[in-house]
């Protein structure tokens, strides 16, 4: 519709965060309803984008109009359009639920929250949108320090979980920058579909090797891939709640988009697969990836921290998913973007609900939960079973796509993993519904409010409605699976699959 | 021999930039210190700038400025007499990340000292096991 669209995506929130940061200082109330238009503007802005992929415009924007490549260009196809909506919802929606806890756990750090929480935003939408191996790094640095300093903004541990993020988080994408400047040794250009065409005739080069490995190890630290995951459950456990459920479900996610495009866009399937033949290691260390985050999720007695193993596991689906290398694999890879999102997001909010309320969210407070807080622990069993991959919710949709990718590509060690892991999440989120359900209220918390029951009560209604959207919108988004994938999804499969 | 020499000779800049870097991750795996780690982590960075600045030098070549352009408006320009200016350009960039990280980095180490009263790695880890 507007041809200024995928550049407005990333302006908006970027300069609304000036006016956040300037805010903050001069009349903090409006600081909230900023970034809320900002987010607006952000969401209205991917929901035209997508339209306009589904009536088959194509979203290119050249910056300040140079030409490919030479300027920087943003481009919005088929494979992006719903990682960007995605990211767009999620960061609406969570700075709904954020409020109450803002306001009541840090309100003098409002101003800088909101400005860091919609810089984040834009790091991830830009990092999605781009068509620049570069501009990528710049903007995956812009989503990265701010989640550091976010995350940081949490009680106890959360400052040196931060630091180790950080030290993690740098090797990860330095090391990307060093594939970014051994890409452009050889090839002298920076721009994505420029670099493909140019490294055609590079395939055999021992650069383009160290390149693509350097790369890929780079951005598996940045998404937590299993032996590469040690940050991320103490980062995303300390951090404070609204804080994890905006990082958590994306950070993730959208590196494993940022694999997918490098792979399709810069380095070609032909060489990922045929040249370097890397899919079957690569699936074997997806497989390694979920059995460890299962089993360690079975460990843990918190259940935030249990869902920061459930994303390690849930990084291996969608990293095995797309190096399978057919077409079910490669839709459900994509498709697992964006349902991960919404579960994770899910659970991650239902889980912030209950610290709010009971201050912590270790399993034995859990007790008698479902008497007290209804309406947080029935989103939390929506979101438990779509994880474990339920019918009508969307989790189980992208998992049988994935299933039908390892049967036809006859990788048993895959199936076995996904069923597995499976299975353990039935026991993960069954125990929970026991202790919520069964065991009496106020067994283990002591008789600090007078009677057990009297100080526990609902979370405030503007965390509910969000985290019911989103419980919702699981549902949905299963439902019409069949659209996202015959509209959106089928058309991102490159040819070589088909 | 004479082949590795040639080796490590001609391509001096990668084996500086590869030990520097392997220097800053020593410190940042090793020790103990944060604001050593944080220091290993710059130097971590650092050498990636230095490895972008050296792809762009060409032998003979001089910085990229056409010298009266507006009187030989007209002429070509030949690249190989200009060193290639864009990773320069593209590390302006980078160092401006790498110091916003630094900041970042040191402001969560000041955190971390107002918890703690501490910044050496083990003694935090002690405090928190035993709290």
């Amino acid at each position: 519709m507007n041809v200024h669209y995928p550049a407005l995506l990333v302006i908006i929130p970027l300069l609304a965060s000036f006016f956040i940061s300037a805010a903050g200082w001069l009349r903090p109330v409006w600081c909230f309803p900023l970034a809320v238009a900002a987010m607006a503007g952000s969401l209205l802005v991917s929901l035209g984008l997508l339209v306009d992929v589904l009536l088959g415009i194509p979203g290119l924007y050249w910056f300040g109009g140079w030409p490919p490549p030479w300027g920087i260009y943003y481009r919005v196809d088929h494979l992006n359009t719903l990682v960007l909506v995605i990211i767009a919802a999620v960061g609406f929606v969570n700075l709904m639920a954020a409020r109450p806890t803002v306001e009541r756990d840090f309100p003098e750090k409002a101003g800088p929250f909101y400005t860091l929480y919609v810089l984040f935003v834009t790091g991830l939408l830009g990092m999605v949108v781009t068509g620049d191996a570069f501009n990528l790094y710049v903007l995956l640095e812009i989503a990265a320090i701010t989640g550091y300093a976010l995350i940081a903004l949490g009680k106890g541990r959360a400052a040196l979980s931060s630091l180790h993020y950080i030290f993690m988080g740098t090797i990860g994408a330095c090391f990307y920058l060093l594939g970014v400047g051994y890409l452009y040794i050889v090839t002298g250009s920076l721009n994505m579909e420029d670099i493909s065409r140019l490294l055609q005739p590079l395939h055999g080069s021992n650069v383009v090797i160290v390149a693509f490995v350097i790369m890929m190890v780079g951005i598996w630290l940045k998404m937590g891939f299993f032996p590469l995951h040690a940050w991320l459950p103490n980062a995303y456990t300390y951090a404070p709640s609204p804080v994890s459920s905006l990082v958590a479900p994306l950070m993730t996610k959208v590196m494993v988009y940022v694999m997918i495009r490098m792979i399709l866009t810069v380095f070609t399937l032909d060489y990922a697969f045929l040249v370097l033949k890397l899919n079957d290691a690569v699936v074997w260390l997806a497989v390694i990836a979920i059995v460890a985050g299962s089993l360690l999720a079975l460990a843990e007695k918190d259940v935030k921290r249990m869902l920061t193993y459930i994303v390690v596991a849930e990084v291996g689906y969608m990293v095995g998913g797309f190096w399978l290398g057919n077409r079910a694999g490669f839709t459900g890879a994509v498709l697992h973007i964006v349902n991960d999102a919404l579960m994770t997001f899910c659970l991650f909010l239902a889980v912030g609900n209950i610290i709010h309320v009971k201050g912590n969210s270790r399993l034995e407070s859990l007790s008698g939960l479902f008497r007290t807080m209804p309406w947080t622990m029935g989103a939390l069993v929506v979101g438990a079973l779509s994880i474990i991959g339920v019918p009508p919710t969307c989790g189980f949709f992208s998992k049988w796509y994935l299933l039908l990718g390892a049967i036809q590509s006859g990788h048993y060690g895959f199936l076995a993993a996904l069923l597995g892991s499976s299975l353990v999440g039935v026991v993960l989120f069954f125990r929970i519904f026991e202790i919520g359900y069964f065991e009496p209220l106020g067994a283990s918390h002591g008789p600090a409010h007078g009677e057990g029951g009297a100080a526990v009560r609902e979370a405030p209604l503007g965390m509910l409605v969000p985290l019911w959207i989103t419980a919702l919108s699981l549902i949905l988004v299963g439902l019409y699976t069949g659209e996202i994938v015959g509209r959106v999804i089928r058309h991102a499969i490159p040819e070589m699959m088909l | 021999m004479e082949e590795i020499l040639g080796l490590v000779i001609a391509r001096y800049n990668y084996w500086i930039y590869i030990t520097l870097m392997m220097v800053g991750l020593y410190g940042m795996i090793a020790k103990n210190n944060l604001v050593k780690k944080i220091v290993g982590m710059n130097i971590f960075q650092t050498a990636i700038i230095l490895f972008y600045v050296s792809i762009g030098v060409k032998k003979g070549a001089t910085i990229p400025i056409i010298e009266h352009s507006h009187d030989v408006a007209h002429q070509a320009v030949r690249a190989a007499d200009y060193i290639n200016p864009l990773p320069h350009v593209l590390m302006l960039t980078a160092i401006v990340v790498s110091v916003a990280t630094l900041g970042v980095a040191l402001a969560v180490a000041v955190t971390v000292y107002q918890r703690h009263q501490t910044l050496e790695e083990d003694e935090i880890l002690k405090q928190i096991r035993e709290p």
